[in-house]
């Protein structure tokens, strides 16, 4: 069963071919790899996925549904969560907040709820911090909970916007460069973390170039170049694929 | 790297060594500067004292560099003492909570019985202003959007109470829920739009927009009456009998003022305050965790210019006389400085604001024309001092009340 389906997605900035009819499709509990050189469009990928910019042309379709042209809020709720490579955490707030926060989706309380403050009201809001403790307690930063998120170190700054995504209870996660800038502790570390969500039924797609974490948990790996797909297959297939090779080393004079 | 930043300090002290011609020179050339500057406006004799002077001063003023240096350190010992923020402070005081409640409700309450009839005066107004800068506190403060033409949204619940009082008799509190719908309602229209920008864009529009309102209102003679304003308006009833006097007004004032407090702070500390902060945060961000950001930027300028239609209202029954005068652009400025005064996004903070920047210049009336002076260079002090404002914004989760930040 397919849980994403992308169809032909392209992207133009301009004259700028981004993406260019890129198709994959990704298996429900799968851990999914997106690899390939600085600028062959694997951000430009994930913004597509997630609303944040709308594709030129082609289809995606998760659960079924097509989300081409969806706002990125509603794509959320439908169940896909994203990470970003470039830290994006709400850095005023504290870590819990963050969490709080990111549980927007699954709660309903209105600006009349919260002023009248009704046993549901408090219901929701002690769930909501329930959840959130819980949340942080998977990536194991339950001891920083009312640390300002800003004043986290780097590698627990990525561990929190990994539980924000959880938050929002997804089954599709997109994780952006999850392990840039960690030493191998963290690496490993991460690894870790990424295989747990893996065994709590999240599908993952991770865009990595640490090629030992790309190789050692991805099921399926899809190499772009340029925009353009040039290979998907397993770890094993990709490291022999010539394309791929080329790509990264440059051709054989 | 020490050893480099090391040498290049001692340099840079060789450079301020007496016998160096730099020493000599750059006194000089910037009192020659200054002279010339003031050259076309004082005449010749004048720029030649100054530069005489300058020179002479700017010397003693080299010369006492290594004293300077010291004054420096000094300078940021202060800088980081006056960092401390005020809840810091009270909560090193050992003052128990209620006690200070006590004594502060206490205080409020008994003021009527002890005050001047001007200083109640300036208390409702200092009211009135505080409701205001609550409801820019939730647009500017809880959701980032800066907002320059928030009196314009004062502006249409004012008139549209005078209007509905004086052409349609209507009292007070029928003509209330009317004028806080009208100024919610004008600030959901001014956002559709505005929202698609960002930032300095959106500060623009904004003043575009309240700048509108208020010629609108010079201007639209027929229903306004322009400059001349709108008089007769009715206080309101309360019970059968009018609130005519100012210390009946006062405690009017003060219900509307905790029922303000009491309503933005709810909202601060649930979904749609932590969306709001969210979005103030990072908006890419809060709408890749399922926020629709558009929605809740509607939201926030609708409920800020609830607040503000409400303030409006209350302004008008109370000085029973609106005109267009009241709702300058200076007046925008005004609000947004309480708010920045206070801590954006503080409620207790932007309550503080309103009040001394209602209450300041009234002290200090005396000075006359220095008193916007001072002010002005209060603030910037301020800006110096503690850009974030006197208070830090409150936490969003009621668990962090607990715990120690």
């Amino acid at each position: 069963m397919y849980l994403l389906e992308v169809r032909d997605l392209t992207k133009h900035f301009g004259g700028i071919r981004a993406i260019e009819e890129v198709r994959f499709r990704v298996r429900e509990g799968s851990i999914t790899s997106i690899i390939g050189p600085n600028g062959a469009g694997k951000t430009t990928l994930f913004n597509c996925l997630t609303g944040i910019t709308q594709p030129t042309k082609g289809r995606v379709s998760f659960l079924d549904t097509e989300i081409t042209g969806f706002r990125s809020s509603s794509i959320v709720k439908l169940g896909i969560a994203r990470t970003f490579q470039n830290i994006r955490l709400f850095k005023e707030m504290s870590v819990l907040e963050n969490i709080m926060v990111s549980q927007h989706c699954r709660t309903g309380a209105g600006l009349f709820a919260s002023i009248l403050r009704g046993n549901a009201f408090k219901k929701e809001e002690k769930i909501i911090e329930e959840k959130a403790l819980e949340y942080l307690e998977l990536v194991g930063l339950e001891d920083f909970a009312e640390t300002l998120s800003w004043n986290l170190p780097y590698g627990s700054q990525k561990r929190l916007e990994i539980a924000r995504a959880i938050a929002t209870e997804p089954r599709l996660m997109l994780l952006d460069e999850p392990t840039a800038g960690m030493n191998p502790q963290e690496t490993s570390e991460m690894m870790e973390l990424i295989k747990k969500l893996q065994e709590l039924g999240k599908t993952i797609i991770l865009i990595e170039h640490d090629m030992k974490v790309v190789m050692g948990i991805s099921e399926n790996i899809v190499v772009l170049d340029h925009g353009v797909k040039i290979a998907e297959g397993t770890p094993g297939e990709i490291r022999k694929n010539p394309l791929v090779i080329e790509a990264y080393l440059g051709k054989e004079h | 790297m020490t050893e480099q930043r090391a040498e290049s300090k001692e340099q840079r002290a060789k450079n301020t060594d007496k016998k160096s011609p730099g020493f000599v020179l750059r006194p000089l050339i910037i009192a020659l500067w200054l002279a010339l500057l003031f050259l076309p406006f004082r005449g010749i004799k004048d720029a030649l004292i100054l530069f005489v002077m300058l020179s002479i001063l700017l010397f003693i003023f080299r010369a006492l560099s290594g004293y300077a240096k010291t004054l420096t350190e000094k300078f940021n010992g202060i800088r980081q003492s006056v960092n401390i923020s005020l809840e810091t402070v009270y909560a090193r005081s050992k003052i128990p909570q209620f006690v200070t409640y006590l004594l502060l409700f206490g205080f409020i309450l008994s003021v009527p019985f002890f005050a001047k009839d001007y200083f109640i005066d300036v208390l409702i107004l200092a009211g009135i202003y505080v409701i205001l800068a609550q409801g820019l506190n939730v647009v500017v403060g809880f959701a980032g959007l800066l907002n320059l033409g928030f009196v314009a949204f004062y502006a249409i619940g004012a008139y549209s109470y005078a209007l509905l009082n004086t052409k349609m008799g209507l009292g007070f509190w029928s003509a209330l829920p009317l004028s806080v719908v009208l100024a919610s309602f004008s600030g959901f229209l001014l956002a559709v739009p505005a929202l698609r920008l960002k930032g300095d864009y959106l500060a623009i529009v904004t003043l575009g927009f309240g700048e509108i309102v208020r010629l609108v209102l010079n201007n639209w003679d027929s229903v306004t009456k322009g400059p001349n304003g709108i008089g007769g308006i009715e206080p309101p009833y309360l019970f059968g009998m009018p609130l005519g006097r100012l210390s009946y007004y006062y405690y009017f004032i003060l219900a509307f003022v905790a029922l303000t407090v009491f309503m933005v702070r709810r909202v601060y500390k649930s979904r749609t305050g932590r969306a709001w902060v969210a979005i103030r945060e990072d908006e890419i961000a809060s709408s890749s965790i399922g926020i629709n950001t558009t929605a809740y930027k509607l939201y926030a300028f609708a409920f800020g210019a609830f607040w503000a239609g409400a303030a409006g209202a209350l302004f008008a029954a109370k000085m029973q006389f609106v005109s267009p005068e009241s709702f300058t652009f200076m007046e925008s400025v005004l609000i947004l400085s309480m708010v920045i005064l206070g801590g954006l996004g503080s409620i207790p903070g932007v309550i503080l604001g309103a009040v001394i920047l209602v209450i300041l210049p009234e002290m200090l009336r005396e000075i006359q024309l220095y008193r916007m002076l001072a002010l002005g260079s209060g603030l910037v002090l301020l800006m110096i001092f503690r850009p974030q404002g006197l208070f830090r914004p409150g936490r969003l989760s009621r668990l962090a009340g607990r715990a120690n930040l």
